[in-house]
């Protein structure tokens, strides 16, 4: 017995060394690339998909064309294109190349596991107004939800805070990087308010918390929007005292507030404010505020936007619907209520997006959501454009992201079909024009037991 | 006495031909998806008295038979959810470990408006389960989604019986903390889960024991009848199908191995999150799974869960159905089944039969559904494009030929409600206060499936 156990200690030592040589050997490999994680971060080049359908989203379909790909980004599109010489060639017959889809509506690496694991969820902080609060800095770029979703032709999502009335800014980041820095693509994107509802609803338990009159529930969300005003007052006039101050430093120095101190690009409509908001007359009571207050307003969520879609057109609020996978509330509500919604929204000369408003480890559904939206009233090509080019317009970064363009960051998936189809396969997968290897949790998991066999060992 | 003959025998043919013709539902030039015999172009499908009478090229019906042109479209089986609590006015019966003598059956609601949203999705079969709050759960019922009709039309009669099992977080209850002063509930791990099951089954054979000494006299004493066991017997016998929910691969097998000793078959594993972990364990027991597509990540349990479960369980030969246990879900089973062709590449017949014919073997019921062929149920559902298309559309879902879902209605009936509900709504009683009505102050309590007891804080039940 004692001689198993040495021999078995001799074997892991023997184990030992073998990784240890091992390692050496992929050290050098890594040194030969570009010394970043080979198998996460991809790694740059210049490449050239050729004999592809270019899908370009802002322009025309190119039936038979050439994307470019070099520094990170497209330098060059069309039927006829010349190739550097330097190029690494994908041969695209029979593939298309899509922008990679954006989803401005989740809340990616700051939930990995929601139930069981709370030390694995940064989505809520304590307290009502967090406007300091960033997502930038709780997103894990190591979320196996990262790999999972981008494998699926996503590369770049809008990650929210959640929670309180002031939730915090979201980050809008490329899912690609070793760091929080690598990712971003804006790292303040958006303040996200929890827009005062009417609810009438008390609780679960209604015993603890009864329903709530209809009147006291007007009341009470008016009473919370003046709460609201007063946050924006507030940091208003915290920044003048501060500016007065820098003007002229014989006046009072007012104590620095972080949290008034993020509110003030907001404010002052330099950026977007995302607004969470459903139903049709807390979207009213929306527009309201935004036009007072003279924001830039988006609405998130949306399931009765179009109800209220002259309003939101006339004051240029966008809408991110993320209510594709949703029932209809109401038991009288058409059966495909949401799923119209988008088309509506379109036909309206409204704005908008469609988003997954997942956690993460479903956003790599977001183009089926669109699909979906295009079954039913959406025309394949705005179904396209509301995961591309609409989200990149929302969010203010059209001029980098959302279509197949000279110039814009090399965010490319190649596909064998059309994107938002269940059946297609992603081939080629760039994020700011490094192509990335189709591998997640998922496929490693499915590498290690695809072919396992039946051991039939009995427990003893 | 020849001639009455005749005669007798004329009226009887012509009444029975008034009868068929009454009764026929003729669909024409479909693209047919039959999930037994491929892929069947320019097809009609003729339906008799609610069966599948004749699959063929340019049939016809008899004259007053309802013809649907399915020109330019797709026909499916009915979808089968292998795994749902639509039309359940309860879930969990949560305050034992074992509450085997409960029963789906007694709390069906006809009038659940998920069952209408389910059949606009082309589902026509769902097998309603027990949650998964406890060890051993209630006794389950498998439906057809026969929305209008009285509940007892909806409970497909000889359809086995079956009963939920659950291993795992669930029933261990490791997301609900004890309210002040209650007592915790037995087991609170995964050893203590298997021990209630085993427990239930050496208790159940005794009391099999028992009753088979006093039918074969050799006591006198006639032993009492015990609700929670009779149905632990009839799994003993293998006249009662388990369908366990669990996700880790070990507790999975730590089943079959009980399972095993106690000498019957688990008919189903449930959400399988890991099952493809043990395919070869499960395939050779001949146990089906029914997954998720894709769902992950969203409790500790379902972390390791893939995309490619189905295709390494169905290259195993397990027998793979999809289910949604979401009344959102079970909307778009199709397209969950179009992901079996991109995760690892589940041909494309196969793939249907994971939300068709696999899901009706899985609870016994392919004699009568779960494929186009002649002398099965007529329930069909026929899509505006191939169904694993994310553009496609269900226009009409039928079962046993009665038309249950028609979009064209659908959307012709919509003014007719919009106008019944503006109409409501004008009411005095409708009114909100402050607008001149006078409605109750507290609005009528409207129950959601959740909120009906405290053990559903168990989630919902995934």
């Amino acid at each position: 017995m004692r001689f198993l156990i040495f021999n078995f200690r001799f074997a892991i030592v023997r184990m030992v060394v073998a990784i240890l040589v091992s390692c050496t050997a992929s050290a050098i490999v890594f040194a030969q690339s570009d010394g970043s994680q080979q198998n996460k971060t991809g790694r740059a080049g210049t490449f050239a998909i050729t004999n592809a359908r270019i899908v370009t989203v802002s322009g025309a379909v190119i039936e038979n064309g050439t994307v470019v790909i070099q520094d990170g980004r497209i330098t060059a599109v069309g039927a006829s294109v010349t190739v550097p010489t330097n190029a690494e060639k994908i041969d695209g017959k029979g593939l298309s190349v899509y922008p990679g889809l954006i989803d401005a509506g989740t809340n990616m690496g700051l939930a990995e596991i929601t139930q069981g694991a709370n030390a694995t969820v940064d989505l809520t902080e304590i307290g009502t107004m967090n406007a300091n609060a960033k997502a930038i800095t709780a997103v894990n770029p190591h979320s196996s939800h990262v790999n999972v979703t981008r494998v699926n032709g996503i590369t770049t999502v809008q990650s929210s805070p959640a929670g309180g009335l002031i939730a915090g800014q979201s980050a809008l980041i490329n899912l690609n990087g070793s760091t929080q820095a690598d990712m971003a693509v804006l790292s303040t994107s958006a303040l996200v308010i929890n827009f005062p509802r009417v609810a009438t609803f008390g609780g679960f338990n209604p015993q603890a918390a009864p329903p709530v009159d209809f009147n006291d529930a007007v009341k009470r969300r008016d009473t919370q929007i003046e709460e609201l005003k007063k946050i924006f007052t507030n940091a208003e006039n915290y920044a003048r005292a501060k500016e007065a101050y820098l003007k002229d430093k014989s006046l009072t120095n007012p104590a620095t507030d972080l949290k008034l101190a993020a509110m003030v690009p907001y404010i002052r409509g330099q950026r977007p404010v995302i607004f969470t908001a459903e139903r049709e007359r807390d979207i009213r009571a929306v527009i309201k505020f935004v036009t007072e207050m003279k924001l830039k307003g988006v609405i998130m969520g949306g399931q009765e936007a179009w109800r209220a879609a002259a309003d939101l057109k006339k004051n240029d609020i966008a809408v991110v619907y993320t209510n594709i996978y949703t029932l209809p509330v109401r038991d009288d509500d058409a059966y495909d209520y949401l799923f119209e919604a988008p088309a509506k929204l379109q036909q309206a000369g409204v704005r908008f997006a469609i988003g997954t408003g997942d956690n993460g480890a479903e956003v790599r559904d977001l183009p089926y959501h669109a699909g979906l939206a295009g079954a039913f009233g959406l025309s394949k090509e705005d179904a396209l454009k509301s995961v591309t080019l609409y989200p990149a317009q929302i969010l203010g970064v059209s001029d980098t992201l959302g279509s197949i363009e000279v110039g814009k960051q090399a965010n490319v998936v190649v596909t064998d079909g059309d994107i938002l189809e269940p059946r297609t396969n992603i081939k080629y997968l760039f994020i700011g024009g490094r192509l990335l290897p189709l591998t997640s949790r998922h496929t490693e998991l499915f590498d290690s037991f695809k072919d396992r066999k039946e051991s039939r060992t009995p427990i003893p | 006495m020849k001639a009455i003959l005749v005669l007798l025998l004329l009226i009887f043919s012509a009444g029975s031909l008034v009868a068929q013709v009454r009764n026929e539902v003729l669909i024409k030039n479909a693209t047919v998806l039959t999930a037994a015999r491929g892929t069947l172009e320019n097809t009609d499908i003729l339906i008799r008295d609610g069966k599948i009478a004749r699959i063929g090229k340019n049939l016809t019906a008899g004259g007053g038979a309802k013809t649907i042109d399915a020109s330019g479209k797709f026909v499916t089986p009915g979808i089968i959810d292998a795994h749902s609590h639509a039309m359940m006015d309860a879930i969990n019966e949560g305050t034992l470990s074992v509450t085997s003598m409960t029963r789906i059956r007694d709390v069906l609601n006809p009038t659940d408006i998920a069952i209408y949203r389910a059949l606009a999705g082309g589902v026509t079969a769902a097998n309603l389960l027990h949650g998964s709050a406890n060890a051993i759960g209630g006794q389950n019922t498998m439906v057809k989604f026969k929305y209008g009709k009285p509940v007892e039309d909806f409970v497909i009669a000889d359809a086995p019986s079956g009963i939920k099992f659950a291993m795992g977080e669930n029933p261990k209850r490791s997301s609900q903390s004890a309210q002040p002063g209650q007592t915790l509930r037995y087991p609170r791990t995964r050893m203590g889960t298997l021990e209630v099951i085993r427990d239930a089954f050496v208790r159940a054979r005794d009391y099999k024991q028992s009753w088979d000494d006093f039918r074969a006299k050799k006591t006198n004493v006639r032993p009492r009848r015990d609700l929670e066991l009779e149905p632990m017997v009839e799994i003993l016998e293998g006249k009662r199908l388990v369908h366990a929910h669990g996700y880790r691969s070990d507790e999975h097998l730590n089943l079959l191995m009980l399972a095993d000793e106690f000498g019957f078959r688990v008919a189903t594993l449930q959400h399988g999150l890991e099952a493809y972990k043990i395919a070869p364990e499960i395939a050779r027991r001949g146990t089906g799974v029914s997954i998720f597509a894709d769902s992950w990540s969203y409790k500790l349990e379902a972390y390791d869960s893939i995309p490619y479960t189905g295709y390494i369980l169905w290259k195993n030969g397990v027998l793979v159905s999809i289910n949604s246990d979401s009344n959102e879900r079970i909307r778009r089973l199709n397209l969950d089944a179009a992901k079996m062709m991109k995760y690892g590449g589940v041909p494309e017949e196969d793939a249907l039969k994971m939300v068709t014919l696999n899901p009706a073997k899985q609870m016994g019921i392919d004699k009568r559904t779960g494929s186009i062929e002649q002398g099965k149920d007529a329930d069909i559902a026929i899509w505006t494009a191939h169904p694993f298309s994310v553009y496609s559309r269900v226009d009409m879902t039928l079962i046993e030929g009665d038309v249950y879902f028609d979009r064209a209605m659908d959307i012709q009936k919509r003014s007719e409600m919009l106008k019944e509900r503006e109409a409501l709504e004008k009411m005095d009683i409708n009114k909100a206060p402050g607008s001149g009505g006078t409605p109750p102050r507290i609005p009528t309590e409207k129950r959601f499936e959740h909120q009906h007891e405290a053990e559903d804080v168990d989630g919902d039940n995934r």
